[in-house]
């Protein structure tokens, strides 16, 4: 009997990965045997800056945390800042708010619509979707003055303002994606090729779900009602009574595959495109900034102390941020990101195991990963390859400033 | 843009990723998709740095992923040219204080364009990516002279 098993390593540098990550499969034949993934090529130590930062500088920082979901973590970051701060913004930007945000999800989804299709060897459909994506990035450009990274959330609210000249841009858009969904919808749903590669692979039980923390849409493919501008409603969204979109309500079940979560993709385009209308339609006049002066922002913040969670619906899922302010500086004491991509990578161990090499490009791509997102911290290991756990840094810690404090003769 | 005559065919380029934000990836996609279609000059994406011409590398470089991007730098043929795409890459950025980022990419390889931008537009990318060409033709007839 010869070797069965063979050894493949994807990444951290892979045609299939668009950012770094290690995936480290075993195979039998076809079969997936043993998966290890090795995440933390990305990490960039954000949280650690923005502490030394102040919070207007840290915002431009939580932006390029992802840029993709470059309004979702500014998002998380203002809401919870505003609650720890106790400012409140505006209620006109309170809805030009979730517009941007909606925008933003559009143009997310349809992103990996055709990242989803480029993975199953669909080209043409990638080209076809990205064309379409154009248009939203040509709104937001007009109302925020960027492609990406918009820089348009403040702490107590937005920078710029949407003019009634815009209003119609942003009317025409909607009729564009209307039209541009429901070709979308013919193509994803009704595709044999597609439904093939998609039905039953990747799928994810309800108890499944619930058991590895899943979140957004990978959860609400699952048949979990989860959508945090459902549960804890926040801005305009409270006043718009948004539902969470599962299959169940659509097609009658939830598989939570694949195809499953095109669909929730798909339906949460349209859900978008609603939310925005409601918003232009019913959006307040008034300010747009509760303090429009920056100087006199930071100062409040450097007198309040407070903490806080902010929280945010991304389109990939819940963006958690944890805020703590303390009253001495101008900026977050403690700043913690938690992102999507973090709890929905989870999923891949369990869903690569018994399936065929031909299907990673999809269980990987299928929960849409952000892996700039979720690194979030780097292990150290010392020289005979041990990590070094938290007691260890912060043992040392002491010691070194016990030692730099004797060096320099402070006297306590 | 000068004639191009010693390149005789199309440029192939390799993306390298490093601890992008993403924002810049997704604009090199959207420059190869049809509101922009870098693909009707001959320029496309390939999956190997063994036959890539031009090196994309987007995003500062974490501590750990500095010897990898070194490696793909030695795996490509000669003549190359290495384009850095955004702000990070150029200088640092907004993460100039990192703990965990080892410098601007020209500290690590040999850099040839700098395409500033947080993100840059794909049209800036595709600038870029021309200018690097223009490189390579230079380095290309050095290397006919050579034989």
């Amino acid at each position: 009997m010869g070797k069965t098993q063979y050894y493949i390593p994807v990444g951290p540098i892979h045609p299939a990965l668009k950012e770094p990550i290690r995936v480290e499969v075993e195979v039998e034949g076809e079969k997936i045997v043993k998966v290890d993934v090795k995440r933390g090529f990305a990490h960039r130590g954000i949280e650690y800056m923005g502490m030394k930062r102040n919070a207007i500088q840290s915002l431009y920082l939580a932006e390029r945390i992802c840029g993709i979901c470059s309004i979702s973590h500014p998002y998380a970051f203002v809401l919870g800042s505003e609650k720890a701060l106790g400012i409140e913004a505006p209620p006109r930007a309170q809805y030009i708010r979730p517009i941007i945000a909606e925008l933003e999800r559009i143009h997310s989804h349809i992103l990996w619509l055709g990242v989803i299709a480029h993975e199953m060897g669909f080209d043409s459909l990638l080209f076809w979707t990205w064309k379409g994506r154009e248009k939203v990035l040509d709104l937001l450009e007009l109302l925020t003055g960027n492609r990406i990274n918009y820089s348009v959330f403040m702490i107590g609210g937005v920078r710029r303002d949407i003019k009634e000249s815009q209003i119609k841009a942003i009317k025409d858009t909607i009729d564009f994606y209307r039209t541009f969904t429901e070709e979308m919808k013919n193509v994803f749903l009704s595709d044999p090729i597609y439904k093939a590669r998609s039905r039953g692979v990747a799928q994810l039980s309800k108890e499944m779900a619930l058991k590895l923390n899943v979140c957004g849409p990978v959860a609400r493919a699952a048949g979990l009602r989860m959508d945090i501008r459902q549960d804890n409603p926040y801005d305009a969204y409270a006043d718009i009574g948004v539902k969470a979109i599962v299959p169940q309500d659509i097609v009658g079940e939830a598989k939570g595959d694949a195809y499953d979560i095109t669909l929730v993709r798909l339906y949460e385009i349209e859900q978008s495109l609603d939310i925005i209308e409601f918003c232009v339609e019913n959006m307040p006049e008034g300010k747009i900034m509760a303090i429009p002066n920056y100087v006199v922002l930071l100062s409040r913040i450097k007198k309040k102390a407070g903490e806080s969670i902010g929280m945010h619906e991304a389109p990939r899922g819940e963006v958690v941020h944890y805020l703590k302010y303390d009253g001495t500086r101008d900026g977050p004491a403690v700043w913690k990101v938690v992102a999507p991509s973090y709890n929905n990578i989870n999923t891949w161990g369990s869903l690569l195991l018994g399936a065929e090499v031909a299907d990673i490009p999809i269980v990987v791509a299928y929960i849409d990963p952000c892996l700039c997102c979720n690194d979030r911290i780097a292990v150290v290991k010392n020289r005979d390859g041990r990590v070094i756990d938290y007691s260890l840094i912060h043992k040392k810690a002491i010691e070194k400033t016990m030692r730099v404090k004797r060096e320099l003769g402070v006297r306590e | 843009m000068g004639k191009l005559y010693n390149f005789k065919r199309s440029l192939w380029v390799f993306h390298a990723s490093g601890g992008s934000c993403n924002g810049c990836d997704i604009e090199i996609i959207a420059a190869l998709t049809p509101r922009y279609d870098a693909e009707r000059f001959g320029i496309k994406l390939v999956g190997s740095p063994r036959h890539a011409d031009v090196l994309l590398v987007t995003g500062a470089i974490p501590r750990d992923f500095a010897d990898k991007l070194r490696r793909i730098y030695e795996q490509m043929p000669d003549p190359k040219a290495v384009v850095v795409v955004g702000n990070c890459g150029t200088t640092g950025g907004v993460f100039y204080d990192s703990y965990n980022l080892v410098g601007p990419i020209d500290e690590i390889i040999p850099v040839d364009v700098y395409v500033p931008g947080c993100p840059p537009r794909p049209e800036a990318i595709i600038d870029g990516v021309v200018k690097a060409w223009l490189k390579i033709e230079k380095l290309e007839k050095q290397l006919e002279g050579k034989e």
